[in-house]
């Protein structure tokens, strides 16, 4: 919230040279706590998910608390390209199931035994394994096909997206059209994915039996993870690229005209934010024992925008706790009213957007005084002039 | 012969039913940059529309004819509800809009299985809808036929009207320069409501030709949301010329690849095809002319 | 640290409301579970026992899972008001798996963790029985699974009410070569149950010397059977074996209608159109065949309590159909082998559990020990204009489940 002003203004007010604009010479205390005030959010949230939770949840909420802590990993990602950049991502299940499978395939053939196949293949096939899906046994292959795939395959489609110039609106709907495609294509390959079941019936990770104790360890993981996405992004935004980040948000054409591709700077973010989800999906894997379709499709991928959205997308922490709150309403209030959870999350869609754009993190700000009366998001120095043309890019 | 015929002919029906779900979106996007996601609610309200009106007329040689106009305006209606009630405070935010449409939608899909079961209603095909005519040597059932006349029809209704009348001026030249519009008088706010209110009942009428597929379910919308944003980008947003082409393309390219692989990897190609096509035309096939800044 | 003093200091720190509201929630619900749970030293030494009732009642499921839900709280009741298990009042847990298999296995973890209940009834699609299969076996829960399924798994966990595929696919099979059927085109949902049905179905086929002249799949949401409906009309089979699922039976009805196809000509045989879904199609399906271990017509004293119990609980109007009176029965499956058991004890209760018998609506049902799934009898229906099942066609007396196909030597499960 408060890195998020200091990120903006330095655009306004620093008349440094650019390759300096990062390093903030000044040192009085608001400055600092402008800084690094993002900082001490970050350690709040480590102090709590790392060593709180674990000593008062019992197995099965820190189970729980450990999902939306996988949702809040691709949440982040979604406030980077979508907060920062504008690009609405409505189709993140897409890397969070690609991080997810590739975990799940690693898991299955773990349980499977040397030379055997998985069960659904010969269960639903002839018995014979995909060659793709060999390299997945080695361990150390996983690891870095969770990164390295959603970069390569968000990569590709970025660049075919964004550098021909598809943004706004089109942007959103096809990355969404892409979530419908990708989980229909999953279902349809039953016998390469397990289909409409997805895969599940997992025994160890990584050598550990999936026990209490590593689930554990998987909450930790999923804990760990998500700070360390928070403090790359903390990182990101007070950097030079999250100020053309935010430049190329509020006003591509400048950006284009200052000589800076935007294109480039989106592309940037927009791998960073499938990596993250790539990430949270494969600590999801673990944590619930299961990867399916529906964890993946256009409803899965809204239910990631649902926190972002609650939380304040443009915010270091908002994407990160309005997915973790959204995760915990959904499992509470779905014990509570199970049919109305439906209306819920559509009531808060309607109300966030139409009357908070900013998230819960604005009202905290307005209610501080600390900014009169706009939001964050309206507060746009570097697009004021520019806002007219942005609008008519659209 | 037939392996051609009966592609090409069902998927002329698909495409007409395409066409219908992206009229009305391509109209409303094209003017206002409005993307409504609640748009496949409105062909599910559409489809419940004619549901009900037949249970009103129960002899159901004439409930479909009926049931045309009352779903326009239904839908119609519905949409003017939405328009003024939250979209026109947010003209300036599309993403935003999109978002709230999509719980606008989440909102209509509980509401439609609250008011009506989660179980789908029936709605049956009159008579003279029944049977078919043969078309080199495939039996062409009449509700394919109907269908595409339906899309037809209101493709022309709405071609003529863009072009004929006072009010289709007023919206091109909304569309076209919307502050130029306004100094020359037209009040475009009022012309935001009327293209809503018509761009909505289009999708009523999409939701009639719908239910005589797949009667109605409170999900039918999602099933036909994303195809039908497809066929507007790739079409060119706003342009009926290019929605009609891109519906039709789409609709029978799909059949085709039905025939030849299966109905889950034509849904995929499909998509993916849309996606490569817009490396060739950003804007889709047609585009407006702007004045503004691109 | 305490809960109170995390909260202090979580409120100092501010970060966000809504985190905080989250975590004390989740910490204050676990100390009520870990209170709750002083009187189940033994398997159940209260006065009373708990069982999880896990259906899906919202998402798109929830239509078919809310009559699994109606008619398990009818035998819940009924129990209850002849004494309870073993002088237990059963008192229930009921979750929402929202049609989502994560969700499922979410929930069955709190039902069995938190909540400690005895056993579980539930589950629908196979994804969901998938999601909660590891879930029970780590925590040696029991599940109740009440619906007709692939087959092709058996759980010391899990419990199998409805019918596996030699209770269901195959009888439907022998029915068609009693028949005299020669050429067979296959529709389906393109999900796992239609695709391992259709295996069952082409091995067997070949074996019966019945040939499949077509087989198509549409994506599970899909509606439009147009294109896949053109070629049945062309290749003009003598039956259409139906393992669509759910409302894309709509679409696929009213194509195969529009195309001037009935029962007549190419008629169907469908194994998930039951008295729910029949009135829904919104077209004539007078003459069309379903295979079932169960139908509202079957004639015998138990089934016509059984009706008159339900309508007399939840409307005249309600249909009753295969899944529901599985669901009924799996709950006094429970009950005869805690009884035989005399302990609530999962081992107990699983070694108890071979030869346990149950008269129930459908007839007497067996649950065989070894696999856990139950025999029944396969029943053929025809739908006549009310909507009801004319019974055509029975397996003569209850099938022994083979969920793996072993006793079947036409089976070769890595074929293609």
């Amino acid at each position: 919230m408060t890195t998020d002003s200091g990120a903006i203004s330095d655009v306004a007010e620093t008349s440094t040279p650019m390759s300096r604009a990062w390093r903030d010479p000044r040192f009085s205390p608001a400055n600092l706590f402008r800084s690094y005030g993002g900082l001490i959010a970050i350690a709040l949230l480590a102090y709590a998910l790392l060593v709180w939770a674990p000593g008062e949840l019992t197995p099965f909420r820190l189970g729980n608390l450990g999902k939306y802590c996988c949702w809040a990993i691709a949440a982040v990602g979604i406030g980077l390209a979508w907060g920062r950049g504008g690009m609405l991502v409505m189709g993140q299940g897409v890397f969070f199931g690609l991080g997810g499978y590739i975990m799940a395939m690693h898991m299955k053939l773990e349980a499977t035994g040397p030379g055997e196949v998985p069960d659904f293949m010969s269960l639903y096939g002839d018995g014979t394994m995909p060659f793709w899906w060999e390299p997945f046994r080695n361990g150390a292959f996983t690891m870095v096909a969770i990164i390295v795939l959603p970069a390569l395959i968000s990569f590709l489609l970025g660049y075919a997206i964004l550098k021909r110039g598809v943004k706004g609106a089109y942007f959103a709907i096809l990355t969404q059209a892409l979530a419908v495609a990708f989980s229909t294509l999953l279902i349809a390959t039953i016998k390469q994915t397990g289909g409409f079941n997805g895969l599940n019936s997992f025994s160890s990770f990584f050598g550990q039996k999936l026990n209490k104790s590593t689930k554990q360890d998987i909450y930790l993981m999923a804990a760990g993870a998500l700070i360390i996405c928070l403090l790359i992004v903390w990182q990101l935004y007070r950097s030079r690229f999250g100020e053309l980040l935010v430049a190329t948000r509020d006003a591509e054409a400048r950006v284009r005209f200052l000589g800076y591709d935007p294109a480039n700077t989106k592309l940037i973010a927009f791998v960073l934010a499938a990596v993250m989800a790539s990430v949270g999906g494969a600590l999801f894997t673990p944590l619930v024992g299961i990867i399916s379709p529906s964890n993946v499709d256009a409803a899965a991928s809204i239910m990631l925008l649902a926190g972002v959205a609650l939380g304040g997308r443009s915010t270091l922490m908002g994407p990160a706790l309005g997915a973790i709150a959204v995760g915990y309403g959904q499992s509470t209030l779905s014990e509570t009213y199970p049919t109305s959870w439906t209306y819920f999350q559509g009531a808060l869609f309607i109300v966030v957007m139409l009357f908070l754009p900013g998230g819960l993190a604005s009202l905290w700000t307005k209610l501080k005084g600390l900014m009169p009366t706009r939001s964050p998001l309206d507060r746009r120095p570097v697009s004021a002039a520019l806002a007219v043309g942005a609008e008519a890019a659209k | 012969m037939d392996a051609l015929t009966t592609p090409l002919l069902t998927g002329s029906a698909t495409g007409a039913i395409l066409l219908m779900a992206a009229l009305g979106l391509t109209l409303t996007f094209g003017q206002m940059g409005v993307i409504n996601m609640a748009h496949g609610e409105f062909l599910m309200a559409g489809a419940y529309a004619t549901y009900l009106t037949q249970q009103v007329i129960s002899g159901s040689g004439l409930s479909v004819l009926v049931a045309i106009p009352v779903a326009f305006l239904v839908t119609g209606l519905l949409g003017l509800l939405l328009e003024m009630s939250t979209i026109r405070w947010m003209y300036r935010r599309p993403l935003d809009t999109l978002l709230v449409t999509v719980g606008v939608s989440l909102v209509l899909q509980q509401l439609a299985r609250d008011l009506f079961g989660a179980q789908g209603d029936p709605v049956t095909p009159p008579s003279w809808m029944r049977g078919s005519i043969e078309v080199a040597g495939y039996a062409w059932p009449h509700r394919q036929l109907f269908t595409i006349v339906l899309a037809l029809a209101a493709v022309a209704l709405l071609h003529a009207g863009l072009k004929r009348t006072s009010f289709g001026r007023r919206v091109r030249a909304t569309v076209q320069n919307r502050e130029l519009a306004e100094t020359l008088g037209v009040t475009t706010r009022a012309v935001d409501r009327s293209t809503f209110f018509i761009g909505s009942g289009l999708a009523g009428v999409g939701g009639v030709a719908i239910s005589l597929i797949s009667g109605t379910n409170p999900t039918l919308g999602t099933t036909y949301i994303i195809p039908a944003f497809l066929v507007v980008v790739a079409g060119g947003v706003g342009q009926v010329k290019g929605t009609v082409i891109a519906a039709f393309a789409i609709g029978i390219a799909t059949a085709f690849l039905t025939d030849w692989t299966s109905g889950s990897m034509a849904q995929v190609i499909s998509f993916i095809a849309v996606v490569l096509f817009l490396q060739i035309r950003p804007q889709g096939l047609f585009t407006v002319r702007t004045r503004a800044l691109a | 640290m305490s809960v109170g003093k995390a909260r202090r200091t979580l409120g100092i720190l501010a970060v966000s409301a809504v985190v905080l509201s989250g975590c004390g929630g989740d910490s204050d619900d676990a100390s009520a579970g870990t209170g709750g749970s002083a009187s189940g030293d033994s398997c159940a030494s209260g006065e009373a026992i708990t069982l999880g009732l896990l259906n899906s009642t919202s998402g798109p499921m929830a239509i078919s899972e809310q009559t699994v839900r109606d008619s398990l709280l009818l035998a819940v009741e009924e129990i209850n008001a002849d004494g309870g298990i073993l002088d237990k009042q059963i008192e229930v847990i009921e979750e929402d798996g929202a049609s989502e298999p994560a969700v499922f296995a979410e929930k069955i973890e709190k039902l069995l963790t938190e909540d400690e209940v005895q056993a579980v009834f539930g589950g629908w699609t196979s994804a969901s029985r998938k999601a909660m299969l590891p879930v029970v076996e780590a925590n040696e829960g029991l599940l109740f699974y009440p619906v007709q399924y692939e087959g092709l798994e058996a759980s010391e966990n899990i419990y199998y009410s409805g019918a596996t595929t030699n209770q269901q696919i195959i009888p439907a099979m022998d029915f068609l070569a009693s028949e005299g059927v020669k050429t067979l085109f296959l529709a389906g949902s393109d999900y796992v149950f239609p695709r391992t049905a259709n295996k069952i179905i082409k091995q067997y086929a070949a074996e019966l010397g019945i040939e499949i002249v077509g087989e198509e799949y549409v994506p599970l949401d899909s509606d439009d059977w147009t294109t896949q409906v053109a070629k049945i009309a062309a290749a003009k089979p003598d039956f259409v074996f139906n393992t669509i699922n759910g409302s894309s039976n709509v679409g696929f009805i009213k194509a195969y209608t529009e195309a001037g196809l009935g029962a007549d000509k190419s008629p169907i045989i469908s194994v998930s159109i039951a008295e729910e879904e029949a009135p829904a199609m919104g077209a004539d399906l007078t003459g069309q065949y379903a295979s079932w271990n169960y139908f509202q017509s079957v004639d015998n004293p138990e089934n016509e309590t059984f009706i008159k119990a339900f309508q007399d609980k939840y409307g005249a109007e309600r249909p009753t159909s295969d899944p529901m009176e599985a669901a009924y029965t799996s709950m006094y499956l429970y009950k005869a082998m805690v009884e035989k058991a005399e302990s609530f004890c999962v081992d107990a209760v699983n070694e108890a559990s071979d030869g346990v018998t149950f008269q129930a609506p459908e007839g007497l049902v067996t649950v065989n020990g070894e696999n856990h799934h139950i025999a029944k009898t396969g029943l053929i229906g025809q739908i006549n204009a009310d909507n009801q099942f004319d019974i055509v066609w029975d397996s003569g007396e209850p099938i022994e489940p083979d969920p793996f196909l072993e006793g079947y030597d036409w089976w070769n499960s890595e074929a293609e």
